[in-house]
């Protein structure tokens, strides 16, 4: 009996004949996989860190170790710049994009490392908690709050979400696409449920992160399903070539590109799947906040993108509607919530969903400039959010952070450095011109005139006028205002965290005043554009 | 192009009203004749024991167990068909094997340094 099993792909690899049957190994190229390897490699180094050494030592190896594995697959990626091609018989891709995000996912991976390792703002040390999985108000949660130390299984949960991320803006298959979005979502999960003050909150955050997130992934994989009964393949590319065959019955293609659209906007925080992201980003300890808003929108985006790019790219006429109209909603949604909140990580969380509808506009504007702008303006939203989320974690009470705006009152004369640099972060958010979020939104704008958008963009600049309102009334507020009532203090924060201020707001300035080396650099990575 | 999306909001129709339909037919139609089993949580036959007050815990250590029973039950899924296949696998087999049992024993190492597997 002679059994001939053919893996799915190159079939370059290696053929091993046996006696009665043959089986084709894939070739894995595990140099050119090597940024997703060291990162995930890192994580399993963390784990064994975790089992094996006491608790004083985790505190100092765990970051060093994950900070420079993260720093370690940014080199790895930096040299595989040329690369191109579809690796691991077809399962993931090596393209300008991947590699452009990956890059940006790790550099705030690596920045929010810097945040989660500070210890001195707490009394107690580090924002995290000591141990997640006591139940807020029983007795001896007060003790614990105030024990010294954290739970530094946080270091390999971010090195875990990374992997899955890097993995899901490269993957070239729905399947492997799935389970990086489960990689990247599980351990945000926990992440969200870490904080050490205010721990209700925390836990309600994370519950609600992983009831809606969980429901979403049932989305997408519905729609794989749907996609797969349609195309008979799972490969982004087979994808495309079933749905521009003309005459193919296409139900299930229009119902299973809804349903993942629905589980990839759900990540992004798009309306009207954005409602977890105030209760998230106000609950989930702000250093998570700050990785979680950069990193999981990078990926998402990616994904997103990939999946209508690619797959999809055939069918652009049917999904551009869906997406101005999502765009549009988002937009609209975000600016105009976000005025009312009184608490300042919920007013980011807001302004994260308003961000998500103007990326949105990159990506319904469909072409090479809308796929170079949208990278554009992730990298330049990223460094902003962490840096702005980097300074909430310095304003504080006698108890946390004081998120309440009300409290914000006059920050501006008594700390003006530190305020300064917020109200920038806050004008670059706004798209103020010299700054990095000027450049971003003029990229994705531009690319939506280019691609025919015009109403989408005119929508676009008047909810910009929007968003500016409540940016700015932050910053009067700061410093305009006479405080009233309580003053926050402003504690002295390590290194870490100013370095983390620093870094986000230099990076904000300097991609506002010189944007063209990355604007030349995810140019040349969106004129390649995605292998399959 | 957005007839194409026609289906769906055929489908949105349609269960929408199966839903508000079913509510509806069944407070028309249905016999309402009240007994105390109707107003217990799950009308099972069997009285549901009191809750008690306030917050209340209960063991973790069946989660933990029945966690390990899922990590060792996906390794043996995959360990089978390997088995099976291990000759026509060769070497490229064995490694990736090697890799994912590694992987496994991790997380097992982990469990273990933390007094997972200790009952009390």
């Amino acid at each position: 009996m002679s059994v001939v099993i053919s893996a799915a792909g190159s079939g370059a690899g290696p053929v091993v004949a046996a006696a009665a049957t043959t089986i084709d190994t894939p070739s894995i190229q595990y140099l050119q996989l090597s940024p997703v390897l060291i990162v995930f490699g890192v994580a399993m180094a963390g784990v064994l860190v975790e089992a094996f050494l006491p608790e004083r030592a985790r505190q100092l190896v765990q970051p060093l170790l994950t900070g420079g594995g993260f720093i370690a697959a940014f080199v790895a990626v930096c040299l595989l710049h040329a690369h191109r091609g579809v690796l691991a018989a077809g399962a993931v891709a090596i393209d300008g994009p991947t590699l452009f995000m990956s890059g940006t996912i790790l550099v705030f991976a690596a920045l929010s490392v810097l945040l989660v390792a500070e210890r001195k703002l707490d009394s107690a040390g580090g924002t995290l908690v000591a141990d997640a999985s006591v139940v807020p108000g029983a007795s001896g949660a007060r003790a614990l709050r105030n024990a010294r130390g954290m739970q530094t299984e946080a270091y390999p949960l971010m090195a875990f979400s990374v992997a899955g991320m890097m993995l899901f803006v490269a993957s070239n298959t729905l399947l492997v696409m799935f389970i990086a979005l489960e990689i990247l979502s599980l351990p945000l999960y926990l992440l969200a449920g870490l904080a050490r003050r205010r721990r209700l909150l925390s836990q309600e955050a994370a519950v609600k992160y992983f009831l809606l997130g969980a429901f979403s992934s049932a989305f997408f994989l519905y729609g794989l399903a749907l996609i797969y009964g349609f195309a008979g393949s799972v490969e982004l590319g087979r994808i495309a070539d079933a749905a521009n065959t003309v005459g193919r019955h296409d139900t299930y293609l229009y119902l299973g590109m809804a349903l993942l659209a629905v589980g990839l906007l759900f990540k992004i925080g798009a309306a009207p799947f954005h409602s977890w992201t105030p209760d998230v980003y106000q609950g989930a300890p702000t250093p998570v906040t700050a990785f979680m808003a950069a990193g999981t929108k990078v990926a998402a985006f990616g994904a997103l993108l990939r999946v209508f790019y690619v797959a999809f790219g055939g069918l652009r006429w049917d999904w551009r509607p869906i997406m101005w109209a999502v765009a549009i909603l988002t937009m609209v949604v975000g600016a105009v919530i976000a005025i009312t909140q009184r608490d300042v990580k919920r007013l980011i969380g807001y302004s994260a969903v308003a961000h998500a509808g103007f990326i949105l506009v990159g990506v319904a504007a469909a072409n090479t400039e809308g796929l170079s702008g949208t990278m554009f303006y992730l990298v330049a939203y990223g460094f902003t959010t962490i840096a702005a989320l980097a300074v909430v974690t310095l304003v504080r009470t006698g108890d946390g952070e004081a998120s309440d705006l009300a409290r914000w009152q006059g920050l501006g004369k008594q700390k003006p450095l530190l305020a300064g640099s917020f109200a920038f972060l806050l004008l670059s958010m706004a798209g103020i011109p010299l700054t990095a979020g000027f450049i971003g939104k003029f990229s994705v704008f531009e690319a939506g005139i280019a691609g025919n958008a015009v109403p989408l963009v005119v929508v676009a600049v008047l909810t910009s006028a929007i968003a500016a309102f409540f940016y700015v009334r932050v910053i009067v507020l700061m410093f305009f205002s006479e405080p009233t009532g309580e003053r926050p203090v402003v504690v002295t924060g390590s290194t870490l965290t100013y370095a983390t201020v620093g870094i986000g707001t230099v990076m904000t300035l300097l991609l506002g005043v010189a944007p063209q080396p990355l604007l030349d650099l995810a140019n040349h990575a969106a004129a390649s554009g995605f292998v399959r | 192009m957005l007839s194409n999306y026609v289906p769906i909001l055929v489908l949105a129709v349609i269960a929408a009203a199966f839903a508000i339909g079913s509510v509806v037919a069944g407070v028309l139609v249905g016999p309402s004749r009240y007994n105390r089993a109707k107003v217990d949580p799950y009308e099972c036959g069997i009285e549901a024991p009191a809750e008690p007050a306030g917050p209340h815990r209960f063991p973790v250590k069946f989660y933990l167990i029945a966690m390990l029973f899922i990590v060792f039950d996906i390794e043996t899924i995959f360990m089978v068909p390997w088995a099976v296949t291990f000759g026509s696998l060769g070497v490229f087999g064995l490694i990736e094997m090697v890799l994912f049992v590694a992987t496994v024993f991790v997380a097992y190492a982990y469990v273990w340094r933390r007094g997972g597997l200790e009952w009390d």
